[in-house]
């Protein structure tokens, strides 16, 4: 039996992309990707565009049907494709929400944001009158550093931070226990970044909140989260302990992207040895077999063009997929 | 005196929008050599993009120049027609946009739009057009460049769309690209590709570059000049050593200290600029980040600070500054 608060076994996520009865064609976007979260912690996950980050966090929230794969949720099964295990949802909705990335195409507006933030309270039934629901918006509202004023104006009055500050009350409006953070902060100014990290650190202390955090933005990520999964066309290539990762990267992938972050730090930024990858990430319509890095990676073999690598606990709670780790580190 | 490649003065431009005038840009001063890269970095609407198009000529409506001089290689800016200003434009100054997705027209070939560049500013007959697109490709590193002249932008993917667009940029050599936000939309590999590109370039042909960016890590690696924008105005101005190890103004610091760092080894609790971006149709009085900055004196909201130089390149607008000089002036008298 499972004993962590969230697991995801084997998941897998593939889009009709054309094509007709034995010729249809699929995007691979999410393709045999598991984890574990415990509870209270915060996972990271990041990766290039189209590398299926954000369609693993949708799909565990059964905003997509998954393909494939197994989700449990403190012992609960969310979905278990291979039994057609598929409870109803509602009750999950509560405990399960999702902070998205563009504050100004996730919020309606024609709703006041004491409406947005009501909404969910009001499908879950959690107000017995309207004075009740006016209070526990107010709430939340102030739990995100807005106030009561603030509950009857319309989306398009607020700047871009304090948009993704009532996606974030939105979220929280029912008391969750996980949230999946799908680039909350890529749409925000570098000094606003900062006020909504710490915002998410503070909410998760006050109320045991347990984060899948999604993001391309590795220095950030590696900030708020305890441990990071590395995703490559649709496949995790490697996950581990946030300062481990970013410390000892071990998959090739990782140790690039690592590399290819710009450091704000002229001196070191003139020191430091780039790796820079050659050419662009494939098409995940029609990926490389094998390791789907292998097109890109400076170390690869013809083992790679053939087999898939394996998923491995290379180190204690630091695992990869690749097939020459040991040549390589 | 030293001749700059471009010399901004003293730059006023307002748009007039129904709601009132934006001063989108409030006394701005910028000058550049041959061959310099400058960063501007600053928040969304800080104005830095319209600093730079209106360098090119390309200040949209309701926006119009208020007052300044803008030089640039021995060109008023200011007093010139559009249709003077079409023979600089893609010649001597250039531009690469943000979004390549939508930078590009999708219904002509990239060899056609490479290619309308070069007929429009050189007498190169068609057949000596292609042959330096194709020259073109190969010099930001496409391959195959006889097959993507005939390709569509829709097939190419963004880092290669960028590409395309360095290469039309650099069409006829230009002494001056600007690059506004050339690598926001991209992955971080293939930014990282582009930014070395880009260098790589600068040293080949030695043209001047101004950085356009809202990344301190970008600019930390490519530029030598930093200047640092907040609600249309430079509020410092350095080298990047300046800069990143020697701030002076409260925003610029702060902005340092909010970003997430790689090398920290263990858990800092992140230091914010608190408050939001100003509002600029109803910007504060005295100093715009005073609002905003935890050091802020009475007199920062009444009047704007005047310029605090440090040596001979580093600048800052901040009275903080202004309490130094005061002090180290009354204890040498």
């Amino acid at each position: 039996m499972s004993e962590h608060f969230i697991e995801v076994e084997h998941l897998r996520q593939y889009f009709p992309a054309g094509g007709f009865g034995s010729k249809k064609k699929y995007v691979r976007a999410v393709d045999d990707v598991s984890f574990f979260i415990n509870k209270g912690e915060t996972l990271g996950l990041v990766g290039e565009s189209g590398c299926g980050k954000t369609t693993t966090g949708r799909t565990m929230l059964r905003l997509y049907e998954p393909t494939d794969g197994r989700f449990t949720f403190d012992g609960d099964v969310v979905f278990d494709v291979a039994k057609k295990e598929f409870p109803n949802m509602l009750p999950f909705r509560k405990r399960m929400q999702i902070v998205f990335q563009d504050p100004y195409a996730s919020l309606d507006p024609r709703m006041t944001v004491g409406d947005i933030v009501g909404e969910a309270i009001d499908v879950h039934k959690l107000a017995k009158d309207d004075k009740e629901r006016y209070d526990m918006i107010i709430h939340m509202l102030e739990r995100v550093g807005l106030n009561s004023e603030h509950a009857n104006r319309y989306p398009h009055e607020f700047s871009g931070g304090q948009r993704q500050r009532v996606g974030i009350a939105r979220a929280l409006a029912v008391n969750p226990e996980f949230i999946v953070c799908d680039e909350p902060i890529s749409a925000l100014d570098v000094s606003i970044q900062a006020q909504v990290i710490n915002m998410f650190e503070d909410l998760q202390e006050q109320m045991g909140l347990t984060y899948l955090f999604i993001a391309h933005d590795l220095s950030a990520v590696k900030h708020i989260s305890n441990r990071i999964g590395v995703m490559y066309l649709g496949r995790m290539v490697e996950l581990a302990d946030s300062y481990k990762l970013i410390d000892r990267p071990l998959h090739p992938y990782t140790k690039s992207l690592i590399s290819a972050i710009p450091i704000a730090d002229p001196k070191q930024a003139r020191k430091s040895n780039r790796i820079v990858l050659e050419g662009d990430v494939p098409s995940p319509l029609n990926p490389p077999s094998g390791c789907t890095f292998r097109t890109r990676c400076p170390y690869a073999t013809a083992e790679c063009a053939e087999k898939v690598p394996e998923w491995k606990e290379i180190e204690k709670d630091h695992f990869a997929a690749c097939h020459n780790i040991d040549k390589i580190n | 005196m030293a001749e700059y490649l471009v010399d901004i003065k003293n730059e006023r431009l307002s748009f007039f929008t129904p709601a009132g005038e934006v001063k989108a840009l409030n006394d701005v001063s910028i000058h550049l050599g041959e061959g310099e890269v400058l960063g501007i970095v600053g928040e969304s609407g800080s104005g830095k993009s319209v600093t730079a198009y209106s360098l090119m000529g390309l200040t949209a409506h309701p926006g119009k120049l208020l007052g300044g001089n803008l030089n640039f290689n021995g060109h008023q800016i200011e007093n010139m027609t559009e249709k003077e200003m079409r023979k600089i434009r893609g010649n001597e100054i250039s531009i690469i946009f943000q979004d390549p997705m939508t930078s590009l027209n999708p219904v002509y070939t990239v060899g056609n739009q490479i290619m309308e560049v070069i007929r429009l500013h050189t007498d190169k007959t068609k057949q000596e057009a292609k042959e330096r697109a194709k020259e073109l490709l190969e010099l930001v590193g496409i391959n195959e460049p006889e097959k993507r002249l005939k390709q569509y932008p829709h097939e190419l993917s963004g880092g290669m769309r960028q590409r395309v667009m360095i290469a039309i940029a650099l069409a006829c050599e230009p002494k001056l690209l600007i690059a506004d936000e050339p690598t926001t939309a991209l992955d971080v590999t293939i930014q990282a590709q582009i930014l070395e590109l880009m260098m790589e370039l600068k040293e080949k042909l030695g043209m001047a570059i101004i950085m356009i960016t809202h990344d301190l890590g970008v600019v930390a690696s490519m530029c030598e000049r930093i200047a640092v924008m907040y609600a249309g105005k430079i509020i410092e101005y350095g080298t990047a050593d300046d800069i990143f190890y020697h701030p002076k103004h409260q925003y610029t610091k702060g902005l340092i200290r909010s970003i997430p760092r790689l090398d920290t080894k263990e858990h800092e609790r992140l230091i914010p600029i608190e408050g939001t971006p100003v509002d600029m149709l109803n910007p504060p009085k005295g100093c715009p980040f005073a609002p905003r900055c935890d050091e802020a004196m009475k007199i920062c909201l009444r009047e704007m600070p005047p310029v605090t130089e440090f040596g001979e390149v580093h600048y800052t607008q901040c009275w903080l500054n202004q309490k130094e000089e005061m002090e180290k002036g009354a204890s040498h008298e």
